[in-house]
């Protein structure tokens, strides 16, 4: 059941497979309220697949997930409601305004119009996006695009919020507009941030890490610990050392 | 979760599925042009050539035109109900779907919630065919556009939790080319859309045993009887029994621990 000291996020022996391959081997870790963690691994690591797990796209068989305190498979309504998610594709409706966007949000976590629309000049104000909330989301460039999906997973308060390498494709100051944004959201707001990354120069120094690679956590701590362990100058090299084991 | 969270989900399902709908021109005007040129063009064509002697629910002689009318309501019902199963197959493959699926509430009520709104929208494309219809002098008894209604709300949810069922085990766009090939081809020419049964019948004993079972063909005669201020109870029964199981089977098929999202997971 959900308690105040709850971690938001929770994962114990989580695995997964596909066939004979093996994705994900026996994860666990936690995110804590206020706690920005990024998970680190390069492309095939079992990111994409520990997302899936959590957003529930598919079921957990072997280990179990909670979320804020809920366990997922047990109470998945009220874990989901509890979670906010930026995806790696873009799920906007590209046809539909701005607002209309987040209102189809809204609906679907049963907030009625009035806090709805509260909430959505909330979000989009702090992103200085409010006034554009009228056009269409075509008309608006990558990086504005991914501002409304943040938006729109912080819509409902979550205690969890997951990004999954949500800086795919932007340019340089997007990124770094975004990058801040959420390390401050996580700093302000208390809300978790599990963010899912293969670019080191989106980690900040007080951020926690995860490195997976190949299914399995080759680390998961402070990035002082990281380089201490690694005797590495800097997280590029420690990233480097830790993925090339085993290739 | 309280029932003002399912009404408000509905409610924004609802709205964005008609928004997708008035938004994509093209789709609305292929779905109005398609059953009226085969109206305008196959039925004249055909006029003369197929005789049909009074059945139920006629009971005169009557035009082509107005025989195939109900099977061109189904017609837009069922390409209706492909055309969602496209668009989330689409969805899927761009990820839209997952802001869906990753709601609070459980997914049979996702589902069955799209298939609502797919429905309305099929609903509102059969009465717009029906106005252009009227003005071309194919009419119905008035009270007929009335008694329609709740004939077109179980058959289109049937068509469509048939196309739910589809998108569950379509994993990619460039399949479903196969799926017109298989499934509304010959849904729509092995059905009474375009000929009565007995008809099918002299032709080959075989083809009329695949139209009288097809679901699709229950589907148009509960259309075709409802136009007519009639209740075909056995074409109803059918229909029925036919979107349970299609909805049962989607339901299973979008299982996370189940059915093919399972299966797909192991082909991400």
């Amino acid at each position: 059941m959900n308690s105040p000291t709850a971690p938001a996020l929770l994962l114990h022996s989580v695995s997964l497979s596909y066939g004979e391959k093996l994705a994900l081997d026996k994860v666990s870790f936690t995110v804590s309220p206020g706690e920005c963690v990024i998970l680190l691994g390069p492309n095939g690591a079992g990111k994409t697949s520990l997302f899936s797990l959590i957003t529930r796209l598919y079921d957990t068989r072997e280990g179990s997930i909670e979320i804020a305190g809920f366990n997922l498979k047990r109470h998945s309504s009220k874990a989901l409601g509890r979670l906010g998610v930026v995806f790696q594709q873009p799920t906007l409706d590209m046809d539909l305004s701005v607002e209309r966007n987040l209102l189809y949000h809204a609906d679907l976590h049963g907030m009625g119009r009035k806090l709805a629309r509260i909430r959505i000049r909330e979000e989009l104000d702090r992103q200085a996006m409010f006034e554009r909330r009228h056009e269409k989301v075509r008309q608006l460039n990558g990086g504005h695009r991914r501002r409304v999906e943040i938006a729109r997973a912080l819509l409902h308060k979550p205690d969890l919020l997951l990004l999954d390498e949500p800086t795919v494709g932007l340019d340089m100051p997007s990124r770094k507009a975004i990058v801040e944004y959420v390390h401050q959201l996580s700093a302000d707001q208390n809300i978790a941030v599990l963010w899912a990354t293969h670019l080191v120069d989106e980690i900040f120094a007080t951020d926690q890490l995860i490195v997976l690679h190949k299914g399995i956590i080759r680390f998961q701590g402070a990035v002082p610990a990281l380089l201490e362990k690694t005797a590495t100058p800097n997280v590029a090299s420690a990233f480097q050392q830790l993925t090339q084991e085993g290739k | 979760m309280n029932p003002l969270h399912y009404l408000r989900a509905l409610r924004g399902i609802t709205v964005r599925e008609l928004l997708r709908f008035v938004h994509q021109r093209e789709r609305f005007v292929s779905a109005l042009v398609r059953p009226l040129v085969w109206l305008f063009i196959f039925a004249a064509g055909f006029r003369s050539t197929l005789g049909l002697s009074p059945i139920p629910p006629y009971e005169t002689y009557i035009l082509y035109e107005e025989y195939i009318t109900p099977g061109l309501l189904g017609m837009i019902q069922l390409f209706n109900g492909m055309q969602s199963s496209l668009s989330m197959v689409y969805d899927r493959e761009m990820g839209n779907m997952r802001t869906l699926l990753v709601s609070p509430l459980p997914r049979w009520f996702l589902l069955v919630a799209k298939l609502l709104a797919g429905t309305l929208v099929s609903i509102l494309q059969a009465y717009a065919f029906l106005l252009v219809a009227w003005f071309y002098d194919v009419r119905v008894p008035i009270e007929g556009y009335i008694d329609l209604l709740p004939a077109l709300v179980l058959s289109g949810l049937m068509l469509g939790a048939l196309g739910l069922l589809l998108s569950s085990f379509i994993e990619q766009l460039e399949n479903f080319a196969g799926v017109m090939n298989f499934v509304i081809f010959p849904m729509f020419f092995l059905s009474t859309a375009l000929y009565p049964l007995w008809k099918l019948q002299e032709s080959s004993e075989l083809l009329h045993t695949l139209a009288q079972y097809n679901p699709f063909s229950q589907a148009v005669e509960l259309i075709r009887f409802a136009l007519y201020g009639q209740f075909n109870a056995h074409a109803c029964v059918y229909t029925l029994t036919a979107l349970v199981l299609f909805l049962s089977a989607a339901v299973f098929g979008y299982n996370p621990s189940k059915g093919m999202m399972q299966k797909k997971g192991g082909k991400q």
